[in-house]
């Protein structure tokens, strides 16, 4: 019994698991080992806990997973762990509310139809039981922020709210043990349902930008194999490798540090920070980059920079203090909430002086002041906005579009210019061969028999091609790869190689696209370019931005050579050369000057500029890091949904303003009754029910928005 | 008039029953992994067995 009970956790995610086959293998795989007391899979988030007994450790688990065929990654120590805790309070808030709202209402309605004396008092005291609990504790979201805006000396949406729910609830009491016939339970509890709809609809938004966040730390290696002094090896996670030591990176494995090479000689994917897409050769005394993946050869490195102090820790550091700017970004509710609060107490305190003076009594008058309170509460301005959003969110990601948040819709709204990155981004980021392949069937199989036995770029990009055209892989002898240079094997004897042109003595002239020589022996080695598409609507979808008032200019990494046919071919001017800084300054100069930059990007390189942006999307074939950063990301081989999101967002603006139109002019009709104190309880009802419908109504008008 | 004060507690123990329900199936879990329900419900068991 107390053996069971000491049991380890640990969760990994699991970015391969895609089917139900997937859940089952793993699950029934790890099973049987012992020491393992249960595993789950959870689908929705990619991830799987498993309980496991002391003997065992995180590390065999997770050779245990790879031993089934998925990569697990363990879940990053630094990563924010995506937490719907809000959420789930705001579900019970709005569960509570629910209960609370609809046992009132049914039995306000009882006395609305006429109900009198001592049933009356009955159903009054009766709503009073229900009301006060529930108003106490689906409340407490809207005192909480209430409470925290009062005290920075601040108002917010939810200082009104918080007032009249508890003036309300509070004189409704007073009626109650009065025997009074006016009690406006049903009005305080009924608008804290419809108000907790919008604010947990608000907060799944949220959940689903933190959900991205959490991947942010994923691109890098969780850890290294590390040489120890005594000639031994063990692996440690990323945070506890130290400068001075010595890692073993294996071929295909990330590089968990900074360092320099000191034995072996490879081929390293730098692409993760610089943004540049042709591999660069890394030879002993060479940098290594945390974060870069090593394609060729394993290596021996000692780490001169760990943890906190790597390349792509600054990088996203960098990011961090680029994100700054953006949480001073003022939503569109409390915006308006600042010219509403201070309205709406204003006319209370007006009424009830007003009806004081007037000699109408202090319970007569403070019973309208709550009136109207109740009446201007703003219900439907609570709704209008996160209802809007949602909606829109919603139609959006049916073409592929997910949006994160709300915010980063009335940002996109703003936008008035848009800067491009390249690579990834106005290209698709990956290399296809530039025309028909000048090869033979014999020489396609034999191609792809050598390419597919490499990693390098150049190779997988032929190797996709290839097996695209459904080619048959030719058996091959020998194979030999040399990092940098090329590969080689013998097919029936005969020598083949794919490699740099000059290794075959091509001369490969001064063309700057990548290229690679393939020889059979006996043959003319053939010259095999490649390029890296644009996007097929990146014009269509320029024009388009461009006919809304958002000019584009290209920032890119990458050399001028590279850039400039790719800005002429869309008619876009570029900056080029740019390191991670030099976009962010590029973009804090627009912001500065009063402009709202929209930054589309995909890389790590691109992640600061990303945050820095007044708003950014990025495409799903981004790096983690792209990701999380940007406010939005698309899905697909276009680029096409920049513009249909932006145009989506100024749609969504204009629903969102003529929702604040529709609950400031229903205000305007009912608070002159209010103020006469002709509103009863049944009145403030049937117009809040109203007006959040119609709100409701126009909102979903938006469902199509996307189109 | 009497059969209120049998059917009001009624309606009451219902509306709470269900909210309670809820609530222990927020708690419990239930919500967690909602694409996951829908996929395993094609895991055949009898498979490896």
């Amino acid at each position: 019994m107390s053996e069971a009970a000491v049991s380890e956790h640990v969760e990994f995610v699991l970015p391969g698991v895609k089917c139900a086959g997937c859940i089952a293998k793993i699950e029934n795989g790890l099973r049987p080992i012992k020491g393992v007391r249960g595993a789950r899979v959870n689908f929705t988030t990619k991830r799987i806990a498993i309980d496991y007994a002391p003997e065992l450790t995180p590390d065999a688990l997770r050779r245990a997973i790879a031993a089934l065929g998925f990569d697990a990654q363990p879940v990053a120590a630094a990563a924010p762990v995506a937490d719907d805790r809000e959420s789930k309070a705001l579900l019970r808030a709005l569960a509570v509310a629910g209960f609370g709202a609809m046992n009132v209402m049914l039995l306000s309605v009882s006395v609305w139809s006429g109900a009198s004396g001592a049933t009356r008092e009955l159903f009054h005291w009766l709503s009073a039981l229900i009301a006060m609990p529930t108003v106490a504790y689906a409340g407490r979201p809207f005192f909480k922020s209430a409470w925290a805006a009062l005290r920075r000396g601040r108002t917010n949406m939810d200082v009104p709210i918080s007032i009249g729910v508890t003036l309300a609830t509070a004189l409704s009491l007073f009626e109650t043990i009065e025997g009074g016939p006016h009690a406006y339970f049903d009005g305080a509890v009924s608008l804290l349902f419809f108000l907790l709809v919008g604010r947990f609809l608000d907060s799944v938004m949220r959940d689903r930008a933190r959900a991205g966040v959490t991947a942010l730390m994923r691109e890098t290696a969780p850890g290294a194999t590390i040489i120890l002094p005594d000639g031994g090896a063990a692996w440690k996670r990323a945070d506890e490798i130290e400068p001075g030591m010595r890692m073993l990176v294996a071929a295909g494995e990330r590089f968990a540090a900074d360092g320099l090479v000191e034995q072996g000689e490879t081929l390293v994917d730098r692409s993760l920070v610089t943004g540049e897409t042709m591999p660069e050769p890394l030879t002993r005394g060479g940098a290594a980059l945390a974060g870069t993946l090593n394609l060729g050869h394993p290596l021996t490195v000692r780490v001169t920079a760990a943890g906190e102090q790597t390349s792509i820790a600054a990088i996203i550091r960098m990011m961090d203090a680029a994100g700054q700017g953006r949480s001073l970004y003022v939503r569109i509710a409390d915006r308006a909430a600042r010219l509403y609060a201070p309205a709406v107490h204003t006319l209370a305190l007006a009424s009830f002086a007003g009806w004081m003076l007037a000699g109408a009594g202090w319970h007569q008058s403070l019973l309208i002041a709550v009136a109207v309170l109740i009446i201007t509460c703003p219900c439907a301005l609570g709704l209008a906005v996160p209802v809007s959003q949602i909606v829109a969110a919603g139609a959006l990601m049916k073409r592929g579009i997910l949006i994160k948040d709300g915010s980063a819709l009335e940002r996109l709204a703003e936008a008035d210019c848009v800067r491009f990155d390249k690579t990834g981004t106005i290209t698709r980021g990956r290399l296809v061969p530039a025309g028909a392949l000048p090869l033979d069937a014999q020489e396609k199989q034999a191609a792809l028999g050598l390419a597919r036995a490499s990693r390098h770029p150049l190779s997988r990009a032929l190797t996709a091609a290839l097996e695209a055209d459904h080619v048959e892989v030719a058996q091959l002898e020998d194979l030999r790869e040399s990092p940098g240079i090329g590969i080689e094997g013998r097919l029936h004897g005969r020598r083949v190689a794919l490699g740099r042109p000059g290794w075959l003595g091509l001369d490969a002239g001064t063309s700057v696209a990548p290229q690679m020589a393939f020889g059979l022996d006996g043959c003319r080695p053939k010259l095999l370019r490649f390029a890296d598409q644009i996007r097929a609507d990146a014009g269509e979808t320029i024009a388009q931005l461009r006919a809304m008032g958002l000019e584009s200019v290209i920032l890119s990494g990458d050399r001028r050579e590279a850039v400039l046919p790719v800005a002429n071919a869309l008619g876009t001017t570029a900056l080029v050369e740019l390191l991670p800084a030099d976009k962010v300054d590029a973009i804090a100069r627009l912001q500065a000057a009063g402009r709202h930059v929209l930054m589309v990007g995909d890389g790590l390189n691109d992640g600061p500029a990303l945050a820095a942006g007044h708003v950014s999307m990025a495409p799903a074939s981004a790096t983690d890091v792209g990701q999380s950063a940007a406010d939005a990301v698309f899905l697909g081989d276009g680029l096409m949904p920049v513009a249909i999101a932006v145009r989506a967002a100024r749609r969504t603006r204009a629903v969102v303003r003529q929702n604040f139109a529709l609950a400031i002019g229903y205000n305007l009709l009912a608070v002159p009754l209010a103020i006469c104190g002709l509103v009863t309880p049944m009145i403030a009802a049937a117009a809040m029910s109203a007006s959040s419908l119609l709100v409701l109504g126009n909102a979903l008008r938006l469902r199509r928005c996307a189109r | 008039m009497s059969g209120l004060g049998l059917l009001i507690p009624i309606a009451l123990l219902l509306g709470l029953a269900g909210l309670a329900a809820f609530l222990w199936s927020l708690s419990a879990g239930q919500y967690e992994d909602l694409d996951g329900a829908a996929v395993r419900i094609l895991i055949d068991e009898d498979e490896e067995a």
